[in-house]
């Protein structure tokens, strides 16, 4: 066998396997076979690292460590299905790892003898063999062995710190810290791998990976500054903004195990160290979580929270959340119990939001508040509702009507538009459901159109009292909306009864004054005042604002169409006969606005033009008589003073 | 100790069914049967109609049309999907054999009753079921014995008594076998314990001000739960002299409840609301757990599954706004 290894030492071209060599590979792979079985890779190896000692020869030592490791994939390709047992992967590289042990072997044997030995070249073996992916098979093997015999020797603790130190990307697959040693203080790229990159860097390891790692870091006093800083640096991730935004959730859940392990490992006087800065990345971090958009990044925010707060609080309020959600199976022991962390798995979570009859968790309720129909804004929207054929729609029929007064009072503009149509749809209007105070609510409404637009509704008021086919009840509402709006337009100061958002002019001041006169004004009254000696107050007047009488430029409309026809019967309305009850009313009617317009214009017209209008259709007789009854009814309003 | 409450926000409607195009009110699911049996939700709307939708394609299988376009306010099945119960506004209570493909009304119940009481089914002993429904006098209530028809008793109030038209009825038994009780809600609020066979009360509880409009019970815990169209839920439990008290009361947002019903695993219960609103509460503390906000009008009724699967059970609320929203919600308990 070692003939044909001979050619290796003389650094010739490692051709044996390829088929122009002229040999057959099966045969080859025969020998091969018996090569491995018989043991002799230790052999090879130990020969490399013997010679490593003396000389070097480096491009030797490269094609050999690349022909060991990727035997296997060579003899498949060659053989393609037909390879030998020995050279599957899974049976091929347990065995280079026994190789691998029996010269470690060798080696401290003779470290012990005092023999200078290299062992680069073995862990050069180890981590190429890692970086193919075979860590597992290989350290398999190695681990436990290499466990036990560390446990109490020290020439191969410093073994298997070499081995570890060649190759520190690896360290990841060591579970054991007492392999390591205080490698990571040492070793630069050791830190930088524990430290850095199997942290924050990569996100793909177990929890127990984790756990061993900052535990290893956790034990000895030396290594627990970089479990600070490995907090820190975890934290500092923890609580960035764009981390939380940009980075996948599994990362995040990595790195708050991580955070979670590492507090658990905490002690109190390092905790008191940095507490400030504990709790400045809590609420920062904190805050980016519960931005977060994701349900689980939130929970994770949360559980950290919870578990930062609770480190640096031992006593006094601590942070806590109600978390709608799995009852997680969050478990984290303080640091007082154990230095081992229990496993910590925030990223568990269920669909199943309940474990009992008491644990039913309430959604989001905060939408749920009182229903309001809503009346619509515009007047032609009332329009449409009022004259609506829908029936389904009386919620919305009746907040019309309850808010249209109001409506047509702030939008006298687009009252003016459909006044009359309006009149028409009210003094037509019928009660759909039973609303309370539903005939003041109409009449009201038809008064804010009648003041709003006076002579067009007038008109039409007035010539539908004396129309067919209208109730009593109709009737005598035509002339009460004329006596109130009348009123209203006459009276000095509003008389209706709903308070005007301020939106209406309380007054038409007669000179518009400007601040400045004011100001003048009250100064000199008030120095009147001061030096004006009073002996009496007297009666105290209350001085109403003046205003124009809107009621002046109406009356005729409102009165004249009222006395043309009363005597004059319809086949549905007979004034002097059968309805005299609104005969009756008439006549108060007419009187009020008799009075009403006594400040008007038209007052000589309306109380001497009857006479001469009725002429000479009405019998003097009854004429002369009608008008004596409304002076006298008007007179007596003067007397008394009232205004019905 | 600082808390920060994170609720989720309500869950949408898993699917809604459209098609009925007239308002639904009532629901009834029939999903227990095995597999390869189709899970069945029976609709009956305002014009007529009972649809038979096909919870898989959610789509209608049938139309059945046996009330001479009536609104139809109730459904029920008695012991299976093929035999189905409705009521109609016609004054008829029609049985239906939809076994194989059949649409036939095979027996019918003329109850001249021109309100809108539903009716309720018990079953008694294999084939045999009692219904208790609003009779022709205007305070009465009947037991007849189906599907025989035979008359049980007529359940009458005292002279004087004024409770007005029954307005919900829920007969049940404590178990196999014992006595059929009757609860009766009644238009001037009070709700009526009836002994059925010998006809005569036990005991009445005035609990709301006005009518009440559903009521469910729970039998095993003797607890039971009304609402009517004011804002108060009320709920009322049966002591061991058979007399009931109000237990407690729960005010809603807004006024009016078409109905609820307490799901059959007796851990929530459903309310329909006339806010649009579809509220659930835990049976147990009746607390409030969610308020889903889907339908644009009165939700009329809700229904839970009978689904053998936990898993699988689902509500449905039938609406005024013509569709019938599905969810799945607290499942998993």
């Amino acid at each position: 066998m070692q003939i044909l290894f001979l050619p290796f030492k003389r650094g010739n071209n490692l051709q044996l396997f390829s088929s122009s060599s002229g040999l057959d590979p099966r045969e080859v792979v025969e020998v091969l076979e018996q090569f491995l079985q018989e043991g002799r890779v230790s052999a090879l190896l130990w020969e490399v690292c013997h010679q490593q000692a003396q000389a070097g020869c480096l491009e030797l030592q490269d094609s050999l460590l690349n022909k060991i490791v990727c035997l296997p994939e060579h003899v498949s390709n060659k053989l393609q299905g037909e390879n030998p047992p020995v050279f599957f992967p899974q049976n091929y590289f347990p065995l280079l790892g026994d190789a691998v042990l029996q010269v470690l072997e060798k080696i401290s044997d003779s470290l012990r003898g005092g023999l200078d030995c290299s062992i680069s070249f073995v862990s050069h073996v180890l981590g190429k063999v890692c970086v193919h992916g075979r860590q597992k098979e290989i350290l398999g093997v190695l681990v436990p062995r290499l466990t036990d015999l560390t446990k109490s020797d020290c020439i191969w603790q410093r073994m298997c710190w070499r081995l570890v130190e060649c190759v520190p990307d690896q360290l990841c697959f060591l579970p054991d810290p007492q392999l390591l040693g205080s490698l990571v203080v040492k070793n630069k790229k050791a830190q930088f791998v524990v430290t850095q990159k199997m942290l924050l860097l990569q996100y793909g390891h177990t929890t127990a990976v984790l756990q061993n790692l900052l535990g290893y870091l956790s034990l000895d006093s030396l290594r627990r500054p970089l479990l600070l800083r490995v907090l820190q640096e975890l934290l500092e991730t923890w609580s960035s903004s764009s981390a939380v935004k940009h980075s996948p959730a599994e990362q995040q859940l990595y790195i708050s195990k991580a955070i979670l392990i590492c507090l658990s490992h905490l002690k109190e006087p390092e905790i008191e160290s940095c507490r400030q800065e504990l709790l400045t990345s809590m609420m920062e971090g904190v805050k980016c979580h519960l931005d977060s958009s994701l349900p689980q990044l939130r929970r994770l925010g949360m559980v950290v929270a919870e578990a930062i707060s609770l480190k640096i609080n031992t006593e006094g309020p601590v942070l806590k959340f109600e978390k709608a959600g799995a009852a997680l199976p969050l478990v984290l022991e303080s640091s007082e119990k154990s230095h081992t962390a229990a496993p910590v798995t925030p990223g568990e979570e269920s669909d199943a939001e309940l474990d009992s009859d008491d644990d039913l968790i309430p959604y989001d309720m905060s939408e749920d508040k009182e229903l309001k129909i809503k009346a619509p804004v515009y007047i032609r929207d009332c329009i449409e509702v009022l004259t609506g054929s829908r029936p389904e729609d009386v919620d919305k029929w009746e907040a019309t009507v309850k808010a249209l007064e109001s409506l047509v009072r702030r939008n006298p503009a687009a009252t003016r538009e459909v006044s009359v149509e309006l009149a028409k749809i009210l003094l037509h209007l019928e009660e759909k459901t039973c609303i309370e105070g539903f005939v003041e609510i109409r009449q009201r409404a038809q008064v804010a159109v009648l003041t709003t637009d006076p002579i067009p509704v007038a008109k039409y008021l007035t010539s539908q009292f004396y129309s067919l086919n209208y109730s009593l009840r109709q009737r005598m509402d035509i002339l009460d909306v004329l006596v109130l709006a009348a009123q209203e337009l006459s009276c000095p100061k509003f008389l209706g009864k709903t308070k005007h958002s301020g939106v209406q002019k309380p007054c038409i001041p007669l000179l518009p004054g400007s601040d400045s006169s004011k100001d003048w004004r009250r100064i000199v009254d008030e120095r009147i005042k001061s030096k004006t000696r009073r002996f009496d107050m007297g009666q105290s007047r209350v001085e109403l604002a003046s205003h124009p009488n809107e009621f002046n430029s109406v009356a005729g409309y409102f009165f004249f169409p009222l006395i043309q026809h009363f005597d004059r019967p319809l086949t549905t309305f007979d004034l002097l006969g059968e309805d005299h009850l609104v005969l009756g009313r008439l006549v108060h009617t007419l009187a009020i606005l008799m009075y009403l317009a006594v400040n008007t214009v038209v007052r000589k017209g309306i109380e001497q033009g009857w006479l001469p209008a009725w002429e000479p259709e009405v019998p003097s007789g009854t004429a002369m008589c009608f008008r004596a009854c409304c002076t006298e009814t008007g007179s007596k309003l003067e007397l008394s003073g009232l205004r019905s | 100790m600082l808390t920060v409450l994170m609720a989720l926000p309500p869950p949408d409607p898993q699917f809604v069914l459209r098609g009925t195009s007239a308002p639904v009110h009532t629901l009834h699911f029939s999903c227990g049967g095995p597999e390869p049996d189709i899970p069945l939700l029976f609709s009956g709307s305002e014009n007529g109609f009972i649809h038979v939708w096909n919870l898989k394609t959610h789509r209608v299988d049938t139309a059945l049309d046996g009330h001479g376009r009536k609104s139809v306010y109730c459904v029920e099945t008695m012991g299976g999907k093929d035999r189905l119960l409705s009521q109609g506004r016609d004054q008829r209570i029609c049985l239906w054999d939809l076994a194989e493909g059949r649409t036939s009304v095979t027996d019918s119940v003329f109850t001249e009753h021109m309100g809108f009481c539903r009716c309720s089914l018990l079953k008694v002993a294999q084939g045999r079921w009692l219904m208790a429904m609003a009779a022709r006098s205007l305070e009465e209530v009947q037991i007849l014995e189906l599907p025989s028809k035979t008359s049980v008793c007529t359940l009458k109030p005292e002279v004087g008594a004024k409770l007005g038209m029954p307005m919900c009825l829920k007969l049940w038994q404590l178990s196999c076998g014992s006595q059929p009780v009757l609860l009766a809600g009644y238009e001037d609020g009070s709700v009526v314990l009836w002994n059925v066979s010998m006809g005569k009360a036990l005991s009445q509880l005035s609990c709301h001000q006005e009518p009440v409009m559903s009521l469910d019970f729970d039998s095993e815990k003797a607890k039971g739960i009304s609402g009517s169209s004011e804002k108060v839920l009320s709920i009322w439990c049966l002591n061991e002299q058979q007399n009931l008290q109000v237990y407690k009361t729960h005010e809603l947002v807004n006024a009016g409840i078409s109905d609820i019903t307490i799901r059959p695993d007796k851990k929530i219960l459903a309310t329909a609301g006339w806010d649009h609103r579809i509220r659930i509460f835990s049976w147990k503390k009746l607390k409030p757990l969610a308020v889903l906000d889907y339908h644009t009008a009165t939700v009329h009724c809700v229904s839970f599954s009978d689904h053998s699967s936990p898993w699988d059970r689902l509500l449905a609320a039938g609406s005024k706004d013509q569709r019938i929203s599905v969810w799945s919600i607290y499942a998993q308990t």
